[in-house]
């Protein structure tokens, strides 16, 4: 029973959820640190340095054991939230004439689906604008070698040309920062639920992680929303 | 004061039900809400009408008996109180009182506002429960040490009543406060130690099978829960259930 229990069970879907989701966290710091570089002053050298970087990200055998890790968390954390969802549903086959949930719970915490389904659209159009160009040979074109002598992809041409478009950089940009709004209200319930789901409650550490959920859940996509704006608006045009 | 009720009304558990609208006039501010709901079924027992049916028992919040769902909430507007402890002070003259049963798929509706909730029954008889000798050499409890804070939280947990506000506050119609205020209140004890892993792994495979949904930590149980039932209980449950499934 053990076994199945942890497989099975509604606190076993809970479990994954918390896991994963707490891992896409990290992941998002590490995405984050690399995206920064993208506001480095339109150079060779800033060019070089983030298609070393990408070379990097695609090709270090302990990135990618992280990178598969990674695409495992957001399909899994994705199947276990829609399965949760649709027995969730189940559960109340007759609803409320008069329902007010707002008098005791958050929005965002009761609209993670809504939200992760957001997330999850966005991820698929950000993946294949830049993740399958830089995987399935779409750059293969723009290949060259850098100061420091390496081969590398031409992502950074791609990435800034992408947000100065002329027509549609604005709206990229625009369509970017609505996803990553998504991800900040997602992102303000699912940090310190995950640590919940775990067992993580104590009444000294509650107030700590609830706070550094949400400045966690207000930093991190703001950072991420504010590159291409400024990518659109400040950066030299190339 | 003159109200409007919107009530529930169903015949029984295999006929659909509709709302229906009565007025009910002279209420005094003075009144609890379920004597309110006794002058609404005196006037329609004297028009000749079916009364509403509603469950109460002991009307002084011990029980868990009444559970109604008024105005989009369990037990009403007020926190911390059941719905015998709910005072019509609380509403204005002229106003619509929206009231329904509990809902959730393991909560059917068996007439009117009254729900079958024998499922949180299954849940405790599936291990809420130690197993003590009683063939006359019964320790006394009390010479067993119990720390203080481990006492006090235990007891915070069994004040749970088990009305069901937590399943019906809850977008997914979860019974995780109830199951883990049920766990808790034995896990913090030394008696308790002994069935933990079992009692943990059968309760939560019952509740499973029951049908209520998943946790979401929405927070809206704690809230509307008359006993204030923390949300610390679920995740020592979670914490329990971890230790258990591993073993």
């Amino acid at each position: 029973m053990a076994k199945s229990a942890l497989l099975k069970s509604s606190l076993a879907k809970k479990y994954w959820m918390a896991f994963t989701g707490l891992f896409l966290c990290l992941f998002l710091v590490g995405h984050l640190l690399g995206n920064l570089q993208l506001l480095l002053p339109v150079s060779e050298t800033a060019k070089d340095q983030f298609n070393e970087y990408a070379l990097f990200m695609t090709t270090n055998p302990a990135v990618k054991v992280l990178s598969y890790l990674t695409y495992i968390s957001i399909i899994f954390h994705a199947i276990d939230g829609l399965m949760l969802t649709i027995h969730n549903r189940k559960a109340r086959p007759q609803g409320y004439v008069s329902f007010k949930p707002s008098t005791n719970s958050m929005w965002s915490s009761r609209n993670m689906g809504i939200l992760g389904s957001i997330i999850l659209a966005f991820i698929i159009i950000h993946m294949s604008m830049f993740w399958a160009e830089m995987k399935f040979g779409g750059l293969d074109d723009t290949i060259y070698t850098t100061a420091n002598g390496e081969e590398v992809k031409d992502l950074y041409t791609l990435t800034i040309k992408t947000f100065q478009d002329a027509q549609y950089g604005l709206i990229w940009a625009i369509a970017y920062g609505f996803a990553m709004l998504a991800i900040a209200f997602h992102l303000s319930h699912g940090f310190a639920s995950g640590f919940q789901s775990l067992g993580v409650n104590h009444p000294k550490y509650n107030g700590f992680i609830r706070k550094l959920g949400y400045a966690f859940s207000v930093l991190v996509p703001l950072a991420f929303a504010v590159i291409p704006f400024y990518i659109y608006f400040v950066l030299e045009k190339i | 004061m003159n109200l409007t009720l919107k009530i529930w009304r169903q015949k029984n558990a295999d006929t659909k039900g509709k709302m229906q609208t009565y007025e009910v006039s002279d209420i005094s501010a003075d009144m609890s809400f379920l004597e309110m709901m006794d002058v609404l079924n005196e006037q329609l027992i004297e028009k000749g009408d079916e009364p509403v049916a509603f469950d109460h028992d002991c009307r002084e919040g011990i029980c868990g008996s009444c559970n109604l769902q008024i105005n989009g909430e369990p037990h009403g507007p007020d926190r911390g109180v059941t719905t015998c402890q709910l005072h019509m002070r609380r509403f204005k003259d002229g106003d619509t009182i929206v009231i329904e049963p509990f809902r959730a798929k393991a909560f059917p509706v068996i007439k009117d506002l009254v729900v079958d909730r024998s499922s949180f029954d299954r849940i405790q008889q599936a291990g809420g429960y130690i197993s003590v000798n009683t063939s006359g050499n019964t320790q006394d409890a009390n010479s067993i040490p119990v720390e203080k804070e481990n006492a006090d939280m235990s007891f915070y947990a069994a004040t749970c009543i088990g009305c069901g506000a937590c399943v019906a506050a809850c977008k997914n119609a979860s019974a995780m406060l109830f199951t883990s205020a049920k766990v808790s209140q034995f896990a913090l004890l030394p008696q308790g130690e002994v069935e933990a892993d079992r009692r943990v792994l059968q309760m939560v495979e019952q509740m499973d099978k029951e049908g209520f949904g998943n946790c979401t930590n929405t927070g809206a149980c704690e809230i509307e829960c008359p006993k204030g039932i923390s949300l610390e209980n679920i995740a020592r449950m979670n914490r329990e259930y971890l230790k258990a499934s591993v073993k």
